[in-house]
């Protein structure tokens, strides 16, 4: 059963249609790899899958029962939905820890004044800086660290959000190969947890490596869907990917 | 020594205000210049309230507390949709819809000839006419909007309000009705200033539209980007320097008459100085 399904989504830009009728499933426990050129959609795709955009036509269903359409963005995360951003969106003036503890904590904003740091909120907290190697440096504030370390941080601050689908926007692009290795693990742990888990990524090693399932997208259309190995030979693919 | 105590008050009046607008300019990133019409709200319903009635100041203060909420409520309805620079605009033109208000209403703030004869509040049979137990008072409510305030940005609450200032949309995919958490501090933040209000009613036993205008607004947001935002003491510094400078300025020996306008030009100095070299301000955490 699909945790996730789209229906014929689509979302236009002025004239300009960045998701075409697209109809795709993610499943539990499956690394469901994006992959298509710049410009193909795939970004949009997250956006609307998080709430973040709201699709023209078509819609969003979860569970084979809920559907997520016109769904405001701070409720996508009450249906278990979490993401990273292709572009870094961290807190940037707070710290390290601070970015974490933020997402551990009340939504509801008379239970969020009360509430003050709790022992197992930073528990939680350690457990994942500890996990990205960002423990040490967890009272400096986020504009103080690298590229890598940004990325990593935002990858945490999913974690804490102990979601069941998780949209990962190029986790990868910009890291060193120790910081690679440990993003890997994550995703490999979380599919041990049978989460779902969607990853937008160009390098085809880490595909390869990484995904139970291809999902090839270009010019906002499904152009193929498979396994790896079946998807990313396929002749049509590798046109759309490398223009020839 | 009155001359002191005299500049106490103030002093913790503006930190008061400080403290509260920090909350949300310094902490939640949002540039409101509509302070000074919730400082007004409390003062006038404090003047109305013990001019007109014989209604004891304690009560006035919850009375204006009480009505300083509603009408953030209703501002902070229309106004917490804005960010940026709309925000700003916003509050801007609130403040001069209230000051409006004050400045027109003749039949209950006697327009611009403003409220005299204020009474000074009495507790317990001590009597707040004398201006030490005056400051004893002020400090008191200083004390409860400093660690109420102190309580609130180490909340989670706090923590949410600052990643609202970092990043809004991000922080709604994380699961939180921004809106309301921006409706609740200015509702918080109002209150707060409405209780400065009440005491400068009380304390200097006559008020007029003129000392909640929009500059005061500013006045306020200079204190807060001098002393340090998202900093509470950096609020207490910023009220400390800018009601003390007018004062160390009288030594400097400026002619009477442009004074005044000197002390506005020092502000405008120091301001343009800060944003040059120190945007965070003096101990401040966060750059506008």
């Amino acid at each position: 059963m699909a945790i996730l399904e789209t229906k014929n989504l689509t979302k236009n830009f002025d004239g300009i249609r960045a998701v075409d009728n697209l109809s795709i499933k993610i499943e539990r426990g499956k690394v469901s790899g994006i992959i298509g050129p710049n410009g193909s959609g795939k970004t949009t795709l997250i956006n609307l899958l998080s709430g973040v955009l709201q699709a023209d036509k078509g819609v969003i269903v979860l569970s084979d029962s809920i559907k997520l359409t016109k769904i405001k963005p701070h409720t996508i995360a009450s249906y278990g939905i979490t993401r990273t951003f292709q572009d870094v969106r961290l807190f940037n003036q707070m710290t390290i820890l601070d970015n974490i503890l933020v997402v551990l904590t009340e939504r509801n904003f008379w239970s969020a004044i009360l509430e003050q740091h709790k022992d197992y909120h930073l528990d939680q907290a350690g457990d994942i800086l500890k996990q990205l190697d960002l423990w040490d440096k967890r009272t400096e504030l986020v504009v103080n660290l690298s590229y890598g370390q940004r990325k990593l941080l935002e990858i945490g601050r999913a974690l804490a959000m102990k979601a069941d689908i998780y949209l990962l926007d190029e986790p990868f692009a910009g890291l060193f190969p120790e910081m690679r290795k440990i993003v890997s693990g994550i995703i490999h742990k979380l599919r041990e947890e049978n989460k779902a888990i969607v990853l937008i990524e160009h390098n085809m090693d880490i595909i390869r490596e990484l995904s139970d399932h291809v999902i090839v997208m270009d010019e906002g259309k499904l152009l193929a869907q498979g396994k790896p190995k079946e998807v990313l030979d396929r002749r049509e693919v590798i046109e759309a990917y490398l223009g020839e | 020594m009155e001359y002191l105590i005299h500049l106490a008050i103030l002093f913790l009046i503006y930190a008061i205000l400080g403290i509260s607008l920090n909350l949300i300019v310094g902490y939640t990133g949002l540039l409101s210049v509509t302070h000074a019409a919730f400082y007004g709200i409390g003062a006038y319903t404090t003047a109305i309230l013990l001019t007109k009635g014989e209604i004891d100041f304690f009560v006035s203060v919850l009375l204006g507390i009480i009505i300083a909420i509603i009408i953030s409520f209703l501002i902070g309805i229309v106004l917490s949709k804005f960010r940026g620079d709309y925000y700003a605009l916003g509050s801007l033109g609130l403040n001069t819809i209230i000051f409006s208000i004050f400045l027109n209403w003749n039949n209950l703030t006697r327009g611009p000839l403003g409220i005299p004869g204020i009474a000074r509040p009495e507790l317990f049979g001590i009597d707040f006419t004398e201006n030490i137990n005056f400051l004893i008072l002020v400090f008191i409510f200083f004390t409860l909007v400093f660690m109420l305030s102190h309580f609130i940005v180490n909340s989670s609450f706090g923590r949410v309000l600052k990643a609202i200032r970092e990043d809004e949309n991000t922080i709604q995919i994380f699961g939180y009705n921004t809106l309301y958490f921006k409706l609740a501090i200015f509702i918080i933040s109002a209150a707060m200033a409405a209780i400065a209000g009440s005491l400068l009613a009380s304390y200097i036993t006559f008020i007029d539209p003129s000392s909640f205008v929009l500059m005061e607004s500013i006045f306020i947001v200079a204190i807060i980007i001098l002393g340090g935002l998202a900093n509470l003491r950096g609020s207490i510094l910023g009220a400390l320097i800018l009601i003390l400078l007018p004062e160390a300025l009288r030594f400097v020996g400026f002619p009477a008459d442009i004074a005044a306008q000197m002390r506005q030009m020092v502000y405008g100095v120091i301001l343009i100085l800060l944003m040059l070299y120190r945007p965070q301000g003096l101990i401040g955490e966060y750059k506008l």
